[in-house]
């Protein structure tokens, strides 16, 4: 079948869009590649906005709708952009027992916001997650990137201490 | 490839061993890892090199015992070093011929060790999970090229199910009778699916497994693609577990490279590749109809079945889904034969089950035992008891879907059918063990709260249900409760497993129902007496201001 509609052109000269372009020419520009294409546009950006959700939809010719339901279906996805910094309370089954939920409420209190926002200066977010898979080490944190095991309070707010500006 | 080949390859590794028997190998799996064993991998190198001694430095997956890490094996001896620090490398360098430092001895001799039994696990912290060699050479891939150039796929099919193995997953579906089902039925195009969507908090068996050794995940992938006759598979990993994605890739890439995936594997007429497909963080896509839908770009939601996968799955084709730890049995299965494996464990449930023991316990980790091990043994002798003088209270197995088990039960076997009895289920293998400062009214809001935010929203008794019934669970933990709740939240219970489409929903009332079963009386304290004996809920601060 001849393709006649053209694939939309890359929305800017940013090169991180042209490793976009190619995890949805690797999946030959199928489909199923939405969700693949996200988890790649949310690596390299961070998180997803409208101009590429956009992008994305039109080059897979997934309705937007379709797209921005998958978008806010997975948790993993992200439409905000995210801190600067970021502190993960793992609130797995384990976790929680050994007081992750009391940890939660510190890092709240010292940072001022809730669970899933982020500083109005930008500089931390703080997000949940259902389980890290780190329960040995129980109560869990990730530390940009970084997991961090056994965290008790004090080194919780020293670790937020740290991060400020 | 054929088996001389692969022969040959396990004798290079040995000779290699051989030639150098002094060896460190320092866990890198999660756990050790986040404590930082790679840093104390790079100082045992740099010590090594620096010294000059003959002695071999490598990562190798999960040694079990992941409270005591970072854990360190030497060669040949096999002494297990625990708790090591960066600060340590000299002095474990300098004592490689002689007894290690007593401080960072970790005796093999206790029963969290003796009291296992290695399937799965057997190569999980032996071998680098990076080097395709190493798998080799512990008999890896052999199950795959016998069954190929010697066994026909019904003969497969056969021998998985005089193995007994049954689904590890959680459901106990009988592994043998799924491939054949998948096999008889006609179709060009037939998909394996591994789902390593491992969701259940307080469970990371799968992890383990896919981080310490990939290879066998992919060996018994392959092996069941020619057992059912499909050309394609997928593993659909969750995104949370960037270690194991990584290790994955470079597993497939190794196997491509020594023609195990690709077309005419080991000559013969049998072509198979495997893609990984990272997940969203959506609990409900472990369920495999939801799963199917993520694979192909969707949002997760389940259909209700039948079809069933096997005639009906990925793009409508007969697809043939296992979890991580069913397909990481064949290899073993198949080299030592159905009727060994079946004579571990119990009449029902065959073989042994991984299980992550964690939660208010003294020995938290990675453990493997026969099926029908009895609790009080995994909890008090492998986990060596409660610490910290607490007592036992519950043990919870099966994640939002399982229950709490309590202190009578603790005689029970461990398999399938009797954590069913006692209103639990066996789940994917996640084992939280916890004592008298839990309140389990507490613990069933917590799942209660997992649930609702869970919930895709498809059906309305899962979405609507598990909102509502969380909220009278709010009104209990916060004082203000009426008896009249508790009787509506047990209608609920009945209503909402009786009428969801999926699993996520059917299962979401057990941790309600099984701490109501066997702690009926933290309910009325905390209804009528507005008291939490754990002192872990709000309602005691408002019966304190009340009074």
């Amino acid at each position: 079948m001849p393709i006649t509609s053209k694939r939309p052109s890359l929305p800017s000269s940013d090169k991180r869009w042209r490793i976009v372009a190619g995890t949805m020419r690797r999946h030959g520009f199928a489909r199923e590649a939405l969700i693949e294409t996200l988890h790649t546009v949310q690596e390299y950006f961070g998180y997803l906005d409208k101009p590429s959700l956009r992008f994305v939809a039109a080059s897979l010719r997934v309705p937007l709708s379709q797209a921005y339901g998958v978008a806010t279906f997975y948790h993993y996805f992200t439409l905000k952009p995210p801190g600067k910094h970021t502190c993960l309370v793992c609130l797995g089954t384990a976790c929680y027992i050994k007081g992750a939920g009391q940890l939660l409420a510190t890092a709240e209190a010292s940072l001022n916001v809730k669970a899933g926002e982020t500083t109005l200066d930008g500089n931390v977010s703080l997000v949940t997650a259902r389980c890290i898979g780190s329960c040995s080490m129980a109560p869990a944190f990730i530390f940009d990137g970084e997991t961090a095991g056994n965290v008790n309070e004090n080194a919780l707010r020293s670790k937020l201490a740290g991060w400020k500006n | 490839m054929t088996l001389d080949e692969l022969e040959q390859i396990a004798n290079e590794v040995q000779a290699a061993k051989e030639k150098s028997p002094r060896a460190l190998n320092v866990c890198v799996a999660a756990g050790c890892l986040s404590l930082h064993s790679d840093a104390i991998k790079s100082a045992l190198e740099k010590e090594v090199q620096r010294t000059g001694v003959n002695c071999r430095v490598a990562g190798t997956g999960c040694m079990g015992l992941c409270s005591l890490g970072p854990l360190v094996n030497r060669e040949p001896d096999g002494q297990l070093l625990k708790n090591v620090a960066e600060a340590d490398a000299a002095e474990i360098v300098e004592k490689l011929e002689s007894v290690p430092p007593e401080r960072l001895l970790c005796s093999r001799e206790q029963p969290f060790f003796q009291r296992q039994t290695a399937v799965v696990l057997e190569n999980s912290g032996r071998i680098n999970p990076e080097k395709i060699e190493e798998y080799i050479a512990a008999e890896g891939y052999q199950a795959l090229v016998r069954a190929l150039t010697e066994m026909a796929p019904a003969q497969i099919v056969q021998e998985v199910s005089k193995s007994g193995l049954r689904g590890r997953g959680g459901a106990g579906y009988p592994t043998g009778l799924k491939w054949g089902t998948v096999a008889k039925t006609i179709g060009t195009t037939k998909y394996v699916i591994c789902n390593a969507d491992e969701g259940d908090p307080g469970a990371f068996m799968d992890r383990s497994v896919l981080e310490s050794d990939p290879h066998r995940v992919l060996e018994g992938m392959i092996v069941a693609g020619y057992a059912v006759g499909a050309s394609q598979g997928y593993i659909y990993v969750r995104a949370e577990y960037p270690l194991a994605i990584k290790r994955l890739q470079a597993a497939i890439r190794d196997a491509r490279r020594l023609g195990f995936l690709g077309s005419q594997i080991c000559n013969a007429k049998f072509s198979f590749d495997i893609e990984i497909r990272i997940g969203g963080g959506a609990f409900v896509c472990g369920e495999e109809t939801a799963l199917i839908a993520s694979i192909e770009g969707r949002r997760g939601t389940p259909r209700p079945r039948p079809p069933f996968p096997a005639q009906s799955g990925l793009w409508q084709m007969p697809t043939l889904i296992n979890n991580v730890e069913s397909f990481a049995n064949i290899p073993t299965i198949l080299r030592r034969g159905g009727e060994w494996y079946a004579s571990l464990g119990t009449k029902k449930s065959k073989g042994t089950k991984v299980f992550a023991l964690c939660g208010k316990v003294r020995n938290v980790g990675l453990i493997e035992v026969p099926m029908g091990t009895p609790l009080r043994q995994i909890i008090f002798e492998i986990g060596g008891g409660i610490p910290d003088g607490h007592r036992f209270k519950a043990v919870q197995t099966g994640g939002p879907s399982g229950g709490c088990i309590p202190e009578q039960s603790l005689d029970l076997p461990v398999d399938y059918e009797s954590l069913k009895e006692v209103g639990s289920i066996m789940g994917s293998g996640g084992m939280i063990v916890m004592d008298d400062s839990a309140c389990m009214v507490n613990v069933a809001r917590y799942f209660m709260e997992f649930c609702m935010s869970e919930s895709c929203g498809k059906c309305i008794p899962c979405r609507a249900g598990t909102a509502q019934m969380f909220e009278l669970l709010t009104r209990m933990t916060s004082g203000t409760a009426t008896p009249q709740d508790l009787e509506l939240l047990e209608d609920l219970c009945d209503m909402v497993s009786s009428t969801s489409l999926c699993g996520l929903g059917q299962s979401a009332p057990n941790p309600v129902l099984s701490t109501l079963r066997y702690f009926r009386e933290e309910y009325t304290e905390h209804i009528v007496d507005k008291h939490c004996r754990a002192g872990v809920c709000e309602c005691n601060h408002l019966a304190e201001v009340s009074a």
